[in-house]
């Protein structure tokens, strides 16, 4: 008997922006000047409010931090897309979307210096707050999911991760129950290239992280995850076909970490100097102020405009962080269960009293 | 009421709340239509279909993964891993996101799953289907573990577990699920978790216990009685929270106390009983702490399995040596 072909497959690539600032017009989403202007003041906003966190961090006033400069098109290019009823469960390499969703970046500083109330979402976001662990909140999205469908609420989910999680199998396994049960998700991973120092070519033996899709029963698409509009355009079109009941998506937003992996990194001792410099070629913020020049006549002066407000907003955010009170430490007990247990109540007694003693001496 | 055994009664607490809150949704592999491979959720789907009595892959971190997210989103989700030492495939699930996720998100979302699992040995299972690994969960802040010790415990345990709005661990003793029959209360008796059971009376001697070791525990203190030795007899039916009180309150009383369980001694849930004692109860003490375990093995395969398990004359005798110090 001949061998005969029981299925094809094929990965698209999508690009409206160029690295020069151009763009595709058959592929243009629609967006105004005014939405575009938004998308680039975003972009800058992240960027301004990272670059403070590894100041904060140098300075000591901050934790260890996980930089994301590199990756705004694919942050603001995604939470523009989503609608406020919309769930997202980032991984920790997010901060812009989950300031773009109206997380105050006053909470983003204060969980990286170490205070748990940086992880209370505000009541009105139905956002997650990060998961540190690789790739293990994407079932938690997919069972969001199933509920939402469960429900017959009209809302999509929306996991974000990196190439690494790719290779763990709550991946796998998310994606799985994603495709067998038709979920409305989108599950977009930044490929950054590299997981801390093990480059994407120890992630995967795959041509592509989009087609992994394709093996669960779904779509798989990879964007040019330095293209904001790109990067809107696929997670717009991903998301209303979730919300139509249509089932998942997975984006793959090719990018890069120009940064360290945190703060704790040196991405010198396993990356090219020169790979670096390529990727800084295609910085995300360089090219969209090059098509806002080109298509808008955006000046220096507006440009100056513009780093000097984003400054200002992230200045804000810094003085809120640091004039917050600190955590009262008996709090460790009160949100472990519903309702504290006898050894909790005990434990809570005694740090305390602890406490109490401690400032009787002072 | 009827006379039910363990896997009826916990069928019917499952139903009962099922009917109660449709928001419930069972998860599982082989839970619809064959019914688990215990026959525990036989039935159901034909009561409340598949969108409510879901066979999913073969996944368990996916299984108890996407739970979590339901949960967080409102719904009530029962899962059913087919045995205990499958479970582990879900550790990083339930240690690092179940167990926390209220805490970690300061009370915004919450985790009411229930995963419930059969466990223990004494049935003839191949491996990895007799595990007793309790001390696992109960060792991981945010779970609640529970194992219930006769058919009726088991429904009303089983009611307030689903009705909790934390993580619980519900390990059901197999060896127990068909051995065993007595009436259930067809209502609504739930049992409030975290409350351990005082069985019989006694001044001399405490026997704790939990799962299908009450069984041989009581036989033993039948045993002692009729040599005029009378012993208390608590289930611990939650093991976590640890109802400390009750065990204290008893050895305080009796001054003696023996340990049965059927993991391996080390840092078995009887090493934490242990040292509560020596901690609260040492001027009480007229005789060591004892324990009767497993050993520090993996539970054997079938042939072997008899000189693992702890049984009535153990516990005798490890009850006469702590009354004979």
């Amino acid at each position: 008997m001949p061998k005969k072909v029981v299925h094809e497959f094929k990965v698209e690539f999508l690009q409206i922006l160029d690295e020069a600032g151009r763009v595709d017009r058959a592929l243009w989403p629609g967006l105004d000047e005014k939405e575009i202007k938004g998308f680039y003041e975003s972009m800058v906003l992240i960027r301004t409010f990272d670059e403070k966190a590894l100041n904060l961090q140098r300075e000591g006033r901050l934790g260890t931090y996980a930089s994301v400069q590199g990756q705004e098109a694919a942050q603001v290019g995604s939470a523009a897309a989503l609608r406020p009823s919309d769930w997202i469960f980032p991984a920790f390499r997010e901060p812009g979307v989950s300031i773009l969703r109206g997380l105050p970046m006053r909470m983003i500083y204060q969980y990286w210096s170490g205070d748990e109330r940086g992880s209370a979402i505000p009541e009105d976001q139905h956002d997650f707050p990060i998961a540190i662990p690789v790739g293990t909140h994407i079932p938690h999205a997919v069972g969001a999911a199933w509920a939402a469908q469960f429900k017959g609420d009209p809302v999509a989910v929306a996991a974000f991760f990196g190439d690494g999680a790719t290779s763990k199998g709550d991946f796998h396994e998310g994606l799985n129950f994603a495709g067998v049960f038709r979920l409305p998700i989108v599950f977009i991973c930044q490929n950054n290239h590299w997981a801390i120092s093990v480059p994407l070519s120890r992630q995967t033996a795959a041509a592509t992280l989009a087609q992994k899709a394709i093996a669960y029963g779904f779509e798989g698409i990879q964007v040019d995850g330095n293209d904001v509009f790109a990067v809107y355009t696929a997670a717009k079109n991903a998301l209303e076909k979730a919300r139509r009941g249509e089932g998942p998506t997975l984006i793959e937003c090719y990018t890069y970490r120009l940064s360290d992996h945190t703060t704790a990194d040196d991405a010198s001792r396993y990356r090219k100097v020169e790979e670096v410099a390529t990727w800084r070629k295609k910085d995300p913020i360089v090219r969209l102020r090059a098509f806002l020049e080109r298509e808008y006549r955006w000046s220096e002066a507006d440009e100056q405009v513009l780093r000097r407000q984003m400054q200002e907003r992230v200045a804000a955010a810094v003085h809120e962080f640091e004039a917050v009170p600190p955590q009262d430490p008996q709090t460790m007990f009160d949100l472990l269960y519903a309702t504290p247990t006898p050894d909790l109540i005990r434990q809570k007694e005694i740090l305390r009293k602890r406490l109490q003693q401690k400032k009787e001496k002072e | 009421m009827s006379k039910l055994n363990v896997v009826q009664a916990i069928n019917q607490a499952l139903r009962h709340e099922m009917e109660r809150n449709p928001d419930l949704i069972l998860m599982g592999e082989d839970i619809g239509k064959d019914g688990g491979v215990f026959r525990v959720t036989e039935g159901l789907i034909d009561q409340f279909g598949e969108r409510r009595v879901v066979d999913t892959p073969l996944s368990e971190s996916g299984i108890v993964g996407v739970a979590i997210g339901m949960a967080a989103y409102g719904l009530t989700p029962v899962v059913e891993i087919q045995f205990m030492g499958f479970l582990y495939a879900a550790m990083e699930q339930l240690i690092s996101h179940a167990a926390r996720l209220r805490t970690r998100t300061r009370g915004r979302y919450t985790c009411p799953i229930v995963v419930r699992t059969p466990y223990g040995g004494g049935i003839h299972a191949p491996e990895h289907h007799s595990e007793s690994t309790e001390a696992f969960f109960v060792h991981t802040p945010g779970l609640k573990v529970v194992v219930p010790s006769t058919p009726a415990e088991a429904k009303g345990l089983m009611l307030s577990a689903i009705r909790d709005p934390d993580p619980v661990i519900f390990l059901e003793p197999a060896k127990i699920y068909r051995a065993i029959k007595e009436e259930v209360p067809e209502g609504d008796n739930a049992i409030p978790l975290g409350e351990a059971r005082l069985l019989t009376e006694g001044k001399d001697l405490t026997l704790i216990t939990w799962g299908a070791m009450l069984h041989p525990t009581l036989k033993a203190a039948d045993r002692m009685a009729e040599k005029g030795v009378e012993a208390e007899v608590i289930d611990l039916r939650t093991l976590s929270p640890l109802d400390s009180a009750t065990i204290i309150r008893s050895v305080e009383k009796t001054g003696r106390a023996v340990i049965i369980h059927e993991a391996p001694k080390t840092c078995g849930l009887g090493a934490e009983i242990a040292a509560r004692l020596c901690e609260e109860a040492l001027l009480s003490l007229e005789a060591p702490v004892a324990r009767v375990t497993g050993f520090d093995t993996p539970i054997p395969l079938p042939k072997n399995e008899k000189y693992y398990l702890p049984d009535v004359d153990q516990i005798v005798e490890a009850a006469e040596q702590a009354v004979g110090f």
